[in-house]
């Protein structure tokens, strides 16, 4: 505005100058002041030019403020082009993913029973993509598509598996439907199990053999939160088909199907509460039941029941730890054709961890102690349940959040013979985009 | 037991249709949180255009850019209000957040559209953000305690706090 009234300023004031220069100089030529009528003349002259040079300023301003317009809209429209918020379909589609390779270096403490089981192996052991699409604001669908062990196909080391593939529908803000086959939300490393999320090069035993992780079923339920904090989860699903007879008899592990053409499933239900209220606090439980954990295929009626707790706390000074207890009980083993020298199953470790940024590196580096204990299968022929203690220490570093180079060292060992014992140390690296 | 499980799929999907509107996720409209934020009295929004030192500094925080050739902020009495978003695990979480003299004021997650993660929506999250300023190293002065299962979200929230410090930092740097 105040750029305008210098413009018209300036306009009046040259018009005036210019003006009083004609009469001026008429004033010189004639040698005579003029008449009345005269002046007359130059004044609605002065008028005609001042009302021309109006008009053109107020033309212009118009066009001024039209460019604006005109640059404005251009700017939403490359914008509207460009926001992640738009509604094409590469909008509505992420992709996303992470991978780990591992190092073992491991002797096998019992070489004498079973074989040597040292291990000195290279392995990518993970390479895993997320695909993502939103087909609305309420609608969406999310998958995670994994190579194991780098190979896959006949006699090859490798699976290709479909880990998530699930639909999800908001029924509220609080409250969803979620449907398809989705990792079954008991434990910590479970649930969220990218690498550079947990400490160890190896995922825990405990969450391995008892619950057993990584755990998927197709199935469908509600979560949602019940209350600041208090988050739920209700999914009908399928079950196992752990095995009644030879050397996994009872191994939950070995009774996952992975959704993979699973003849005669026995159906399940799982819940889980979990409160998440403070910051970097978690506790949770959570249940299974399965009136028949070894599927439909057989006459054997094995109900099984997992019950499950768990604490994940990390403060802002750097102190975490994690613990967590697992238990099966099984009821009509009786059934079962061989011989079965317990019907439940129980692990549980604690894990205190320290995680700091040193200044001389970049990131942060984090250092930890796990101590294990689980009843799991000796893997020998005909065997019973052993009960399992292991150690691990070892330090992540992260020098990006999304990006970790682990180290450890583990020693294990059991309260009566087995097939595999082993103690050495292990590398790993990890990324998650 | 089957009849059970059969009733817990019956409730499902009772609940699915019982879908009404479609649900965003939205916890508080931008437009309601820029009047909250300034007593129903808001300025007129002012544009940050994204020249080349601009860019330099959200690359630098977010590590990409923010696809937008200006950003919209309010600015009044010392205090400037931005509404940002970043990516968490595999959606954008828009944010609310006010500086002023150079500590943030408040922050708030206007729309959250993960899957999970939502517990940053809550004061019990978001208050830990109140006086905080740039540190020492570029990074926020005081550490925040994260969500389990929600690192990513966490990551970007805080990510934003430090965007909007830092773009109120520039916009007052740029005045003198």
């Amino acid at each position: 505005m105040m750029k305008k009234n210098k413009i018209i300023s300036s306009l009046l004031a040259q018009t005036l100058v210019l003006t009083l220069g004609i009469g001026l100089t008429r004033i010189v030529q004639a040698e005579a002041p003029p008449s009345a009528e005269e002046m007359w003349k130059i004044i609605q002259q002065q008028q005609l030019v001042i009302e021309q040079l109006q008009s053109q300023i107020l033309q212009n301003n118009q066009k001024v403020e039209e460019v604006a317009v005109t640059v404005e809209d251009a700017v939403e429209a490359v914008e509207v082009a460009q926001t992640s918020s738009g509604s094409t379909w590469a909008d509505k589609t992420t992709v996303g993913g992470y991978g780990e390779l591992h190092y073992n270096n491991l002797s096998d403490d019992n070489p004498s029973i079973g074989g040597d089981d040292s291990r000195d192996r290279v392995d990518f052991h993970r390479f895993v993509l997320y695909f993502s699409h939103s087909f609305t604001d309420s609608i969406r669908f999310f998958s995670e598509f994994e190579l194991e062990h780098s190979l896959a196909g006949d006699d090859k080391p490798g699976e290709i598996e479909l880990e998530q593939a699930w639909l999800e529908l908001d029924i509220n803000n609080q409250h969803h439907v979620r449907a398809g086959l989705d990792i079954l939300p008991i434990g910590l490393v479970s649930f969220t199990h990218e690498p550079n999320t947990f400490y160890g090069v190896e995922r825990n035993t405990v969450e391995a053999e008892i619950i057993p992780s990584t755990w998927w079923e197709a199935g469908i339920g509600l979560n949602g939160e019940v209350a600041p904090g208090w988050n739920y989860d209700l999914i009908a699903h399928s079950g196992l088909a752990i095995p009644t007879s030879g050397s996994s008899t009872l191994r939950p592990r070995s009774g996952r199907r992975k959704v993979a053409e699973f003849d005669d499933p026995g159906f399940a239900t799982t819940g889980r509460l979990r409160y998440t209220g403070i910051p970097g606090l978690e506790v949770g439980i959570s249940g299974q039941y399965q009136a028949d954990a070894s599927g439909k295929g057989d006459d054997i009626d094995l109900s099984a029941t997992l019950l499950e707790g768990q604490v994940d706390y990390k403060h802002s000074s750097g102190f975490g730890l994690r613990a967590l207890y697992a238990r099966w009980d099984f009821d009509n083993t009786d059934q079962l054709g061989t011989s079965v020298n317990q019907d439940d199953l129980a692990g549980w470790y604690v894990e205190p961890a320290f995680r700091f940024a040193p200044g001389t590196i970049p990131g942060e580096i984090g250092l930890f102690a796990r101590y294990s204990q689980y009843d799991a299968r000796d893997g020998i022929t005909g065997g019973n349940f052993v009960e399992y203690d292991s150690w691990v220490v070892g330090a992540n570093w992260w020098p990006h959040n999304q990006v970790v180079f682990k180290f450890d060292y583990q020693n294990e060992s059991a309260d009566s013979p087995a097939d595999t014992l082993r103690d050495g140390f292990n590398l790993g690296l990890g990324y998650q985009f | 037991m089957d009849k059970k499980i059969a009733k817990l799929v019956c409730l499902v999907l009772s609940a699915t249709l019982c879908i009404s509107v479609a649900a965003k996720g939205v916890y508080e409209e931008p437009a309601a949180f820029i009047n909250r934020v300034f007593a129903d009295d808001p300025p007129k929004p002012k544009k940050l255009w994204i020249k080349k030192e601009v860019k330099e500094l959200i690359n630098e925080i977010l590590g990409h850019d923010l696809n937008v050739l200006r950003l919209r902020y309010w600015e009044k009495g010392g205090r400037t209000t931005w509404i940002l978003e970043e990516i968490g695990r595999d959606q954008p979480i828009t944010t609310g957040i006010t500086v002023n003299d150079k500590k943030i004021e408040e922050m708030s997650v206007l729309i959250f559209r993960e899957s999970r993660g939502w517990e940053i929506r809550y004061p019990f999250f978001t208050d830990q953000f109140r006086g905080v300023s740039i540190g020492d190293k570029k990074g926020l002065s005081d550490s925040i305690d994260g969500i389990s299962g929600a690192t990513l979200s966490v990551n970007a929230v805080s990510k934003l706090a430090q965007l909007a410090l830092t773009l109120s930092q520039y916009v007052e740097n740029k005045k003198q």
